[in-house]
């Protein structure tokens, strides 16, 4: 998904309605045209708050089913967490806080502190799924797979599910990286590193919200 | 990745899709009408009651998905949209032209099903578990053709939000200088709803395909009960619920008649308007109806499950809510006739279609309060009676939207006309014909006539009704004959038809500014500026019938 909204160009066009043209506007002046600015901006920003809102939809029916499922029958065996989990969610709390650095540097035009805090978020992101991956590794070596009880079906479905959301938010990341280091960085890309931090908090609070619902409801 | 392309193409998917999923009709009308029959293509000897299943599956699913979805919002809402708000292109052309991929790989998936190993599945357009989440043991269709099936829907689903995302994203931020939200077009009011209707319910339904597979691949147990025992075998799944899926779905799948059939509403009121020569009938009334059906349909999908263990204090609630859904219905089909009262009324096929629309959505609207009665729907709901509901007020209605819209836009996708003689004689022959075919439905419903069956022969009480089918049969395939003046006549108008103006039928919405077909960008780099409502015809003291939302004040008057 992430990767599919940096490849789309929006076209331009007028703008919901408003019509707050540049002085003299871009088109013929007897029919109006041109393009509003912040049109782009506006159209990516809108974007990602839809695409949140079907991400939300997706893990809401996941609860649902979840609440569902555990009150249905006596087979239910809450996961014991493995204490990895808390290391990846510090992870991943630290990446956010990174990725809010790395806004503030490239609006104030600190490249280097940027960049820098750039690498840093893609490090925390890809140390958080590594995480995951271990603590897979650690409940399966205690005996504990998918279809051992619907507990650990939704646990692994979910973290799954998460995880491969993340990896889309970390493609983008890596995206951005590789054009920082090409120092192709320019304004115009502040809208993309805007909508990846919007998706990247997203992606934050949506692990916290996994974890309180596996911790809460067991 | 010109939203216009794209457009075609969801609607060519569709064609080709109605066409497939009719033949499948066909040969289910044809083992029901004579049920020892051996038919083309079908092998030797009478059709198997799984042979029939599996048509009823795919029949289902083929026309649910990839027409009622995909013509009127992915083909009429892509091509349309954008230059009925006055925008180049779709937000995001990129994620548009994904969007049709993946729904044209849905489609070749679903295709795949009927050549695998086991045949198609058996199971329903609703892929009911446990049956569905077993494998091959519930049937041979069951096996790998229904995991093609579930995955196809998947893929589907993800196509759809896809669009969905963008529809949303391009009605909300693209629109012209003076395209306020009151000045939109009621075909845009549709597109705007049905796409939000897509961005929430389809993201359920890609959640609950997804636990079926892993019921059917990865051994969970979401779905399946304890203790299930099919063709005497022990199945090794515990504690799931049947139910919980459906749940799922139907949160889904109310939602889903209303995407199939909201499009054809706004397609209706545009062109009543037009060929009425007349502003449509309470313009707001009409959003507000739209909006209120868009969002009542969120709570309803109860309805669906009155007979499947559901709480009668829920059907009470679900039955009340889905009687609610009535007003806004009602508030729609009144502003439809106020709009033809006293209008100039221009016959041309866009207008017959249309009028067709409502037609049909009033006679099967009509037995949906019968129907969201938990009491009466608990004879009522495995009969014909269901089927003929919501084939006329979901299936057919839509359908004519479609052939409406395809009659009003041809000159502006393809730049040459219809033919008149032709539409009028397709109209004719199919208004007659589906009403032949879907009324006496009601009536074997209510005399008892289970749906679903391939064969009750040997059934006395259903002995009688035998003729019945017979006639329905024979009207189905005089009406899917029918449809080959259609088809010869957009192909034939598409090298031959005469060609088109810049507006045709002297509407005033934004596309019939631009040439026709209209450049890449629409517009020719000037994006238009609106000063007035979408349907101002007949106006006093205005030059001509009608004035285009591009009109300035000035120029009404000082035309004269």
């Amino acid at each position: 998904m992430a990767e599919a909204i940096i490849r789309g160009q929006p076209q331009v066009g007028g703008g919901a309605g408003r019509g707050d043209f540049p002085d003299g506007g871009l088109g013929d002046p007897d029919r109006g045209g041109g393009v509003p600015p912040g049109t782009v901006r506006r159209t990516y920003r809108t974007g990602m708050g839809l695409a949140l809102l079907g991400i939300s939809m997706l893990f809401v029916a996941f609860t649902s089913a979840y609440i569902v499922r555990s009150g249905l029958s006596n087979d239910w065996q809450p996961v014991e967490l493995p204490p990895l989990v808390w290391w990846n969610t510090g992870a991943l709390l630290a990446s956010s806080i990174t990725m809010e650095l790395t806004r503030r540097a490239l609006n104030s035009g600190l490249r280097a502190q940027c960049n820098r805090w750039l690498a840093a978020t893609a490090a925390l992101g890809l140390a958080f799924l590594v995480g995951q991956w271990g603590v897979w590794r650690q409940l399966s070596g205690h005996g504990i797979f998918l279809d051992t009880n619907p507990s650990s079906s939704f646990f692994y479905l979910l973290t799954a599910s998460h995880a491969l959301h993340l990896l889309g938010g970390l493609l983008a990341l890596l995206y951005i990286v590789s054009e920082a280091w090409r120092y192709r960085l320019g304004p115009a890309k502040r809208t993309l590193v805007e909508v990846t931090a919007i998706y990247w908090h997203f992606m934050d609070g949506l692990w916290v919200y996994i974890l309180l619902l596996l911790w809460f409801w067991r | 990745m010109d939203h216009k392309v794209i457009g075609i193409q969801y609607w060519f998917l569709a064609l080709l899709s109605v066409f497939v999923g009719m033949a499948l009709s066909l040969y289910m009308r044809l083992r029901l009408a004579w049920p020892s029959g051996s038919f083309p293509f079908m092998g030797e000897g009478p059709m198997t009651p799984e042979t029939y299943l599996s048509l009823l599956t795919m029949h289902g699913t083929i026309m649910v998905f990839f027409v009622l979805t995909t013509a009127p919002q992915g083909g009429f809402g892509n091509y349309v949209l954008p230059i009925q708000i006055g925008a180049a292109d779709m937000a995001f052309p990129f994620l548009n032209m994904m969007s049709f991929w993946t729904t044209l790989l849905g489609f070749f998936v679903i295709i795949a099903a009927f050549f695998v190993s086991g045949g198609a599945p058996t199971g329903g357009w609703t892929g009911y578990p446990p049956l569905s989440a077993v494998g091959e043991i519930a049937g041979p269709g069951q096996g790998l053709g229904q995991t093609l099936w579930i995955v196809s829907i998947a893929i589907f689903a993800v196509g759809s939000l896809l669009g969905s995302l963008n529809f949303i994203t391009t009605t909300i931020d693209l629109r012209a200088k003076g395209m306020s939200l009151m000045r939109m077009p009621l075909t845009v009011w549709t597109w705007f709803v049905t796409s939000i209707l897509m961005l929430l319910s389809f993201a359920v339904l890609l959640a609950a395909g997804i636990l079926l597979l892993m019921d059917r691949e990865l051994g969970t147990s979401f779905f399946i009960p304890a203790g299930l025992v099919i063709s005497e075998q022990v199945i090794n799944h515990k504690g799931g619920s049947p139910l919980l899926w459906q749940h799922l779905f139907w949160f889904f799948g109310h939602p889903e008649v209303y995407i199939a059939i909201l499009p054809g509403m706004g397609v209706t009121s545009q062109i009543l308007s037009t060929f009425a020569r007349k502003p449509i009938f309470g313009y707001r009334a009409m959003v507000y109806a739209i909006v209120a059906i868009g969002a009542l349909g969120f709570f309803v999908w109860g309805h669906h499950m009155f007979i499947s263990g559901l709480s009668p204090y829920s059907g009470l609630i679900f039955s009340m809510v889905t009687l609610t859904i009535g007003v806004p219905s009602a508030i729609k089909t009144f502003n439809w006739l106020g709009t033809l009262w006293g209008g100039q009324i221009r016959f041309a096929t866009p207008m017959l279609y249309a009028i067709g629309f409502v037609s049909l959505f009033v006679s099967g609207g009509l037995s949906g309060p019968f129907l969201g009665q938990s009491s009466l729907d608990l004879y009522l709901h495995d009969t014909y009676f269901v089927v003929a509901h919501f084939h006329l007020v979901m299936g057919v209605a839509a359908i004519f939207g479609m052939f409406a819209g395809t009659v009003y836009w041809f000159p502006k996708m393809f730049g040459r006309m219809m033919n008149e003689t032709l539409g009028k004689i397709h109209f004719w022959i199919t208004f007659v014909g589906v009403y032949a075919i879907f009324m006496p439905m009601h009536y074997i419903g209510i005399a008892g006539h289970p749906r679903r069956y391939a064969d009750t022969t040997a059934v006395d009480y259903l002995a009688a009704l035998q003729p019945v089918h017979e006639f329905i049969s024979i009207a189905a395939i005089i009406t899917i004959a029918a449809q080959l003046f259609f088809v010869i006549n957009f192909f034939w108008s598409l090298y031959r038809g005469p060609k088109a103006s810049e507006n045709p039928w002297e509407a005033t919405t934004l596309e019939w500014t631009v040439p026709s077909p209209p450049p890449h960008d629409n517009f020719g780099g000037r994006t238009p500026v609106v000063y007035r409502g979408p349907y101002e015809y007949s106006v006093p003291g205005a030059s001509q019938d009608y004035i285009m939302q591009t009109t300035p004040d000035t120029m009404v008057r000082g035309a004269k």
